[in-house]
């Protein structure tokens, strides 16, 4: 109910307050108002947008946020988060009720064209998986003919469950809900043989099972999805700034720059660091930010590999692989324009 | 001028003309504004979407639907499944209410404190927690998906839902159906003979006996005459064969799913709660004497509820029962919660898909709003019925 009065308060405020949705300097808007509001996953998905028992926020995600904020203000905290669910992100967006959305969200054509909206980067590459029982003896999606399947509704995830299932002439039963918690519930209850969303979700969700060890996550991997944050359309200044802290993010990794040793690199003879660390040239002032923004950045949350080992990689309960997510350089396929 | 100034019914209309004025200004301007800033914003918008494919499977249709079909279809595949529960619900909840809302006020102990605990207690707790324990509740405590368990050999039961046997129309079938529709006309007009009778002759004729025969003889000869048209498609529960392939197979009879159960479970529950006390204040709100002299004149407890009370109480009922449906209505927007795809849920996904929020809503609140709307207008109807004629 909470939901759908959100929702519709939102659409009476696209109604009447058309000067937030056009107006432009969202930068000065953030700095005016001191923080910049970010939009992030209100189903705490586990090292992606997430809150402990203290009310504090972790996660990749949420790190693209203060990453953000860094940049802006020196300064990581100045962030406020608005936990959003899957049906509300991109109405909170359009609306000016966030800033920045930073929510694990595939990047596709039609949000990218007809919301309004823009991405700003690639943050993860995604796939869309499944999980099952070890008990149902199943190896391979393509074995789940006739299958259950439990998922959340309100994302792609559907249709790529549907698109998967009908070329491959296999028949299957969806049950939708609305949030996570009630899906894996119901996964656990034995409503559904098998529980589907983004690989990610699927090894953050698999950890709250009463037995992790009873489930697996089959090795098909069904769809792209590139998740990344996203910016309101119409102001690039602002795009701009959120693509290049993503790419500093990068480069800061290729280059071997971390929370730790970036002062000591200060002193380093290499230019692309002196360009990054603001010491030759002024990258920031076409941005709107001081000349050592990409410094800040990274001093106060680490480079990209930093950010997803603390939160999804292998030390961590998720135990994500790079994989795909590596750097170019690294195998992977994480490319960011260079700084200059 | 002046006079025509201070003329009241003058004065009148041009308030109100003003008033409308201001107001279709005022609307006019809100859906102008919206269009603009969807338009600067680069966002989509209009009712074309409904015409493209949705690509998304539906738990339970009432009517076909593939992931073939169109944004449309699945947004009237979700507003029947709201049709059905809320009809449904209304339904249980009316008949719950009315026999706890007399219970209450039984002499006997046990059975109005029975109904008292029920009432206190359901009508206290917020629906939403009791829909998930209903539909969790539902889910743990049935077997598995492998498993079931069945009642007079012909239900099943399993997580997956309750398993029934389907009615299959044939060939001819039409004819059983216009038999019944005949057999309920003919029964119509033997009541109201029957009652003619009784007033005339103060004998009753045999109607119940009458009516029974005509009920199940006529349609009974139509089924055999038109060749045996009707029959039923049961379900096939497989014991064998792979682990997924187990189970009931999904294209063998009907199967009504625990998302539907639980909501209806919930809904029908919760409301019956507030029919109850509703039912209870009618009841209480007719005059003891009424009673008494109901009584005096030797009529049984039953027929006092039946002919004394409760046409009495009915006219003060009706009214607030209206909100009680109204709200049963709203509430079963809560379906989401537990994956029953009905039109908010359906349209939640089709919200997301395209991504045309304000057209989404505006379909939302405009069928609420029907529905609502004609809820009141058949009990506007039947409250007129009942209202009490004064002379």
């Amino acid at each position: 109910m909470n939901r759908k009065i959100a929702s519709i308060l939102v659409g009476a405020a696209m109604a009447l307050t058309g000067a937030t949705v056009a107006g432009a300097g969202t930068l000065e808007e953030v700095k005016a108002k001191g923080f910049l509001q970010c939009g992030a996953n209100g189903g705490n998905l586990i090292g992606f947008g997430a809150t402990d028992e203290k009310g504090e926020w972790s996660g990749i995600d949420v790190d693209f946020c203060r990453a953000m904020a860094a940049a802006i203000f020196n300064d990581p905290t100045k962030v406020k988060f608005t936990p959003l669910n899957a049906k509300e992100r991109f109405t909170a967006l359009q609306s000016g009720e966030v800033d920045v959305l930073s929510r694990n969200t595939t990047w596709t054509m039609s949000r990218d064209s007809s919301l309004g909206l823009q991405f700003v980067g690639v943050t993860y590459y995604d796939g869309q998986g499944f999980m099952v029982r070890k008990s149902l003896g199943v190896s391979s999606a393509l074995e789940l003919s006739g299958a259950k399947v439990c998922t959340q509704t309100g994302t792609t995830t559907e249709l790529n469950l549907a698109d998967y299932f009908r070329s491959h002439n296999m028949p299957y039963e969806v049950v939708a809900f609305e949030k996570n918690e009630e899906v894996l519930q119901a996964y656990e209850a034995g409503r559904c043989d098998a529980y589907t969303t983004d690989a990610s979700g699927l090894y953050a969700e698999r950890l709250k099972l009463t037995n992790p060890e009873e489930h697996m996550i089959l090795p098909e991997i069904i769809s792209k999805e590139p998740l990344g944050p996203a910016v309101r359309q119409g102001d690039d200044k602002w795009f701009t700034l959120a693509k290049w802290t993503l790419f500093a993010l990068l480069n800061a990794e290729e280059l071997g720059m971390t929370k730790a040793n970036i002062d000591e690199k200060k002193t380093s003879d290499n230019p692309e660091i002196k360009r990054f660390l603001g010491i030759e040239g002024n990258f920031g002032e076409p941005i709107g930010l001081s000349s050592d923004w990409a410094y800040n950045v990274i001093k106060n949350v680490g480079n990209y590999g930093e950010i997803f080992d603390a939160n999804i990689g292998p030390s961590t309960p998720l135990g994500i692989a790079r994989g795909l997510n590596n750097l170019w350089s690294k195998g992977g396929i994480q490319y960011a324009p260079p700084i200059r | 001028m002046a006079t025509l100034l201070n003329n009241p019914t003058i004065r009148g209309y041009a308030f109100q003309i003003a008033f409308v004025l201001v107001l279709g200004w005022f609307v006019w301007d809100i859906i102008d504004n919206t269009a603009r800033n969807l338009q600067k914003a680069n966002i989509a918008a209009g009712y074309g979407f409904l015409d493209r494919t949705a690509g998304f499977g539906i738990v339970q249709k009432l009517v076909p639907y593939t992931e073939a079909s169109s944004y449309g279809r699945a947004l009237y595949v979700g507003l029947l499944n709201t049709l059905l529960v809320a009809g449904l619900g209304i339904l249980f909840a009316s008949i719950l209410g009315f026999i706890v809302g007399v219970a209450r006020l039984s002499p006997n102990w046990l059975v109005s404190r029975v109904a008292t605990a029920y009432v206190e207690i359901l009508r206290n707790i917020p629906l939403l927690l009791q829909l998930f324990f209903w539909y969790f509740a539902v889910l743990r405590a049935v077997p598995g998906m492998r498993e079931k368990w069945t009642l007079f050999g012909v239900f099943h039961l399993n997580i997956g839902g309750l398993h029934i046997p389907k009615l299959v129309l044939g060939e001819g079938a039409w004819t059983v159906a216009a038999a019944v529709l005949i057999a309920v006309a003919i029964m119509v007009f033997l009541s109201r003979w029957g009652r003619a009778r009784q007033n005339r002759t103060g004998r009753r004729p045999p109607i119940g006996l009458l009516n029974t025969v005509v009920l199940f003889g006529l349609p009974l000869i139509a089924f055999f005459a038109a060749g045996r048209p009707l029959y039923f498609d049961v379900p096939v529960f497989n014991e064998t064969g792979p682990l997924l392939r187990r189970g009931f197979q999904p294209d063998a009879g009907m199967t009504i799913v625990p998302e539907f159960v639980g909501l209806l479970l919930a809904l029908s529950l919760y409301t019956a709660t507030y029919i109850a006390e509703v039912v209870r204040s009618g009841v209480q709100a007719v005059n003891r004497g009424q009673t008494e002299a109901a009584a005096s004149l030797g009529l049984l407890p039953r027929q006092i509820l039946r002919l004394v009370v409760l046409p009495q109480a009915l006219r003060i009922i009706i009214p607030p029962l209206t909100n009680q449906y109204l709200n049963l209505t709203k509430n079963s927007s809560l379906a989401v919660a537990v994956a029953y795809p009905d039109l908010v849920s359906v349209g939640g996904t089709v919200l997301n898909q395209t991504g045309q929020a304000v057209e989404v809503v505006s379909i939302w609140m405009l069928f609420y709003l029907g529905l609502s709307f004609l809820t009141s207008a058949v009990m506007g109807y039947f409250n007129k019925r009942v209202a009490l004629v004064e002379r």
